[in-house]
């Protein structure tokens, strides 16, 4: 893997009046938007080709540091914004950074739908159990039994698998990591980038101050313990019994499949079929 | 019809069509919407046409993907239009807001069917006027057009886009049920005369380029998503650089600029049509539907001596303030007939009430027709009130 310095990233980013950024301490989003940008310069993608669109939360304040053309959108919207970029403007590399609330909750409708599309976009989902934000509400990805603010008593309900739900809907690559994973985390988004298609990358990320205080994980390296350990790779998970499955994640890409066709390039084959051809009228 | 014969532009059209085509002629080549009725057949028309020169057509999942994706091509650089009705323009007032605050052009068509709630889908109403001013949560100022034939539909289909464009705004066109399915001649004008706004590049290096300059001229220059100028939108208070700010004073300068915006341009924005008001002792206030039953009871009421005129307004808002003011204020009653519960006569009343508060209550000289049970207001029932108040 090309060695991407600290100081290239800082091309990426915005510097006037942005930072201090909004993340706590021990945040797994800044590893994300590291990842994201060293795939993007090992890629060589151009700044000005790149859109970058987020719905609403901790996670969707991303693009404001980034330095690309970047659209903070509305809450679970990030996806439908982002098509109508991508429909528009099919030759810009068009990246959503949504989270578990944002994309599955109130976003589900559009995750599922680009997903059938099978739309060139690559989706960033930082899945950290909660609603940071707003301060700790339960997502459809906090675990059963589970503290937020608002299950007081335990989470009762089941959760999403995001990845099969990708997969079930049509995605053509997804994928699953971790935060600590960090180099893994950059090349499933490297090749997320250069997937023709719908493509997911789930990044399991930590956020000890909201999550971790309430669920009492311990601190931001105890939770990156936990996240070393308890993601795993597919075939180790594999060979694991169901009791010692309880509390593990797969991590690895669960579908790479480049023969389904994309859907702004069918839309161009279609604007393409009714132009009348010149000149061949006797044919 | 003798008028096909004498100019061959003569074509019978219908409502939802005229307004397609009009959003066409204008520009417009990018379109997200969901089917719903009594406004689908804008959204197939534009499914078939789109392609045919590399416009965009798509049906999305539900009206909040529909203006969410209009947003995100017209950052893009499209000029774009989704079109629906009461329920689904419910759905669509976050993405309003959104358009509004962070300044994108794009034109919602709202062809207005009786509610509230499913309601009467395939009956007209008037019942999403105030809707069109207030739907969006926060202060924001609207531009909603409303005409009242088919030729109109077609006209006011453009100039929505073109002040979508000016104003950098979301306009809403409205339209309901029985104007956007009746088919009446239309003449088609000369597109090489009929005037189109279109989106300024700007040529300021990148680095000095504002999205939200703090001396705004309208219109201006404006850039797009992949033009090099790598800006960044958001719908949180914003700074001229689009950059989000908690400070009071940047909020204070957004705000003024999106009222301002439009009140100081409600002479470019605003149209009234005046009918027979010269001399009229009564007139009827009456927009879009109901005004063609309106000019009918005008006539008839003028065959019988009664000294009666009409104002329609054509832009709904920015209410006409000044205008009403202007032709109403010296008339013995007004009229007001439309399908709602008194939506266009409580702005009447809130522009009127301060020369006539105390009258208004005392003579009646307001005298509002309501009608909510999916049938057009006649003119014999403006009549009727018309007979009442002379």
């Amino acid at each position: 893997m090309q060695k991407i310095s600290q100081k290239s990233i800082h091309k990426y980013l915005r510097h006037d009046k942005k930072f201090p950024h909004v993340w706590c301490p021990g945040c797994s989003n800044g590893i994300v938007l590291g990842a994201v940008i060293r795939a993007i310069a090992e890629l060589d993608l151009k700044k000005d080709n790149i859109a970058m669109v987020s719905g609403i939360g901790c996670s969707s304040r991303m693009p404001v540091y980034a330095d690309f053309n970047t659209l903070h959108s509305l809450h679970g919207r990030a996806i439908a914004y982002a098509t109508g970029v991508k429909m528009y403007k099919p030759e810009m590399d068009v990246v959503v950074i949504t989270g578990d609330g944002d994309a599955t909750a109130i976003g589900g409708n559009h995750f599922i739908h680009a997903a059938r599309r099978n739309i060139d976009l690559t989706v960033i989902l930082i899945n950290n159990y909660i609603y940071g934000m707003t301060g700790g509400q339960y997502s459809p990805t906090t675990p059963h039994g589970d503290k937020a603010t608002t299950t007081p008593y335990g989470n009762i309900d089941p959760t999403f698998d995001i990845c099969k739900l990708a997969i079930g809907a049509g995605a053509t690559f997804v994928a699953r990591t971790s935060a600590y994973h960090a180099v893994e985390t950059q090349s499933f988004i490297k090749q997320a980038f250069k997937h023709k298609g719908f493509s997911l990358v789930e990044i399991i990320s930590a956020c000890p101050v909201i999550y971790g205080r309430l669920n009492k994980k311990g601190d931001a390296p105890t939770m990156m313990k936990q996240m070393k350990d308890d993601v795993i790779p597919i075939k180790q998970y594999e060979k694991l019994s169901p009791e010692q499955r309880v509390n593990k994640q797969t991590r690895g890409i669960f579908i790479n499949d480049t023969e389904k066709m994309e859907y702004t390039l069918a839309y161009q084959e279609l604007i393409d079929s009714l132009k009348v051809p010149k000149g061949d009228s006797n044919e | 019809m003798s008028n096909n014969k004498t100019n061959p532009k003569t074509i019978l059209m219908q409502g939802n069509e005229a307004i397609a085509r009009g959003a066409l002629a204008a520009g417009l080549d990018f379109f997200a919407g969901y089917p719903i009725t009594p406004s689908t057949e804008i959204a197939e028309i534009c499914s078939v046409e789109l392609p045919k020169f590399g416009g965009k057509f798509i049906q999305m999942e539900d009206e909040i993907a529909s203006i969410s994706a209009i947003i995100g091509a017209s950052l893009a650089g499209a000029k774009t239009m989704t079109a629906t009705s009461g329920p689904g323009y419910s759905l669509m007032t976050e993405g309003i807001g959104f358009a509004k605050m962070t300044e994108t052009p794009c034109v919602v068509v709202n062809v207005m069917r009786g509610g509230p709630s499913t309601g009467l889908p395939t009956k007209p109403s008037q019942s999403d006027i105030m809707q069109a001013r207030w739907g969006n949560h926060g202060d924001a100022p609207a531009i909603a057009l409303y005409p009242n034939s088919v030729s109109e539909s077609y006209e006011l289909s453009i100039r929505a886009m073109n002040l979508a464009e000016k104003y950098r705004t979301c306009v809403v066109l409205l339209s309901d049920e029985v104007l956007g399915h009746m088919r009446e001649p239309i003449e088609l004008p000369d597109l090489s005369q009929v005037k189109i706004v279109r989106r300024i590049t700007p040529t300021k290096p990148p680095e000095w380029y504002q999205h939200y300059p703090d001396n705004p001229k309208y219109p201006m220059p404006k850039a797009s998503f992949g033009e090099g100028y790598r800006f960044h939108v958001t719908g949180l208070s914003h700074d001229s650089k689009g950059f989000p700010t908690n400070r009071a004073d940047e909020t204070k300068i957004l705000m003024d600029r999106l009222r301002n915006k439009i009140a100081y341009h409600i002479d470019d924005i605003v149209q009234i049509e005046n009918y027979q008001m010269q001399d009229a002792k009564i007139a009827i206030f009456a927009a879009g539907i109901s005004s063609r039953a309106a000019k009918e009871a005008v006539m008839m009421a003028r065959k019988r001596g009664i000294k009666v005129g009409m104002m329609r307004p054509l832009t709904i808002w920015p209410f006409p303030d000044a205008a009403v003011r202007k032709f109403l204020g010296d008339k013995k009653a007004i009229i007001v007939p439309e399908l709602n519960e008194g939506q266009l006569s409580l702005e009447l009343k809130r522009v009127m009430g301060g020369i006539w508060n105390y009258e208004i209550r005392k003579t009646k000289k307001i005298e509002e027709i309501h009608r909510t049970d999916g049938l057009l207001i006649t003119p014999d029932q403006i009549l009727k009130s018309i007979m009442e108040v002379k």
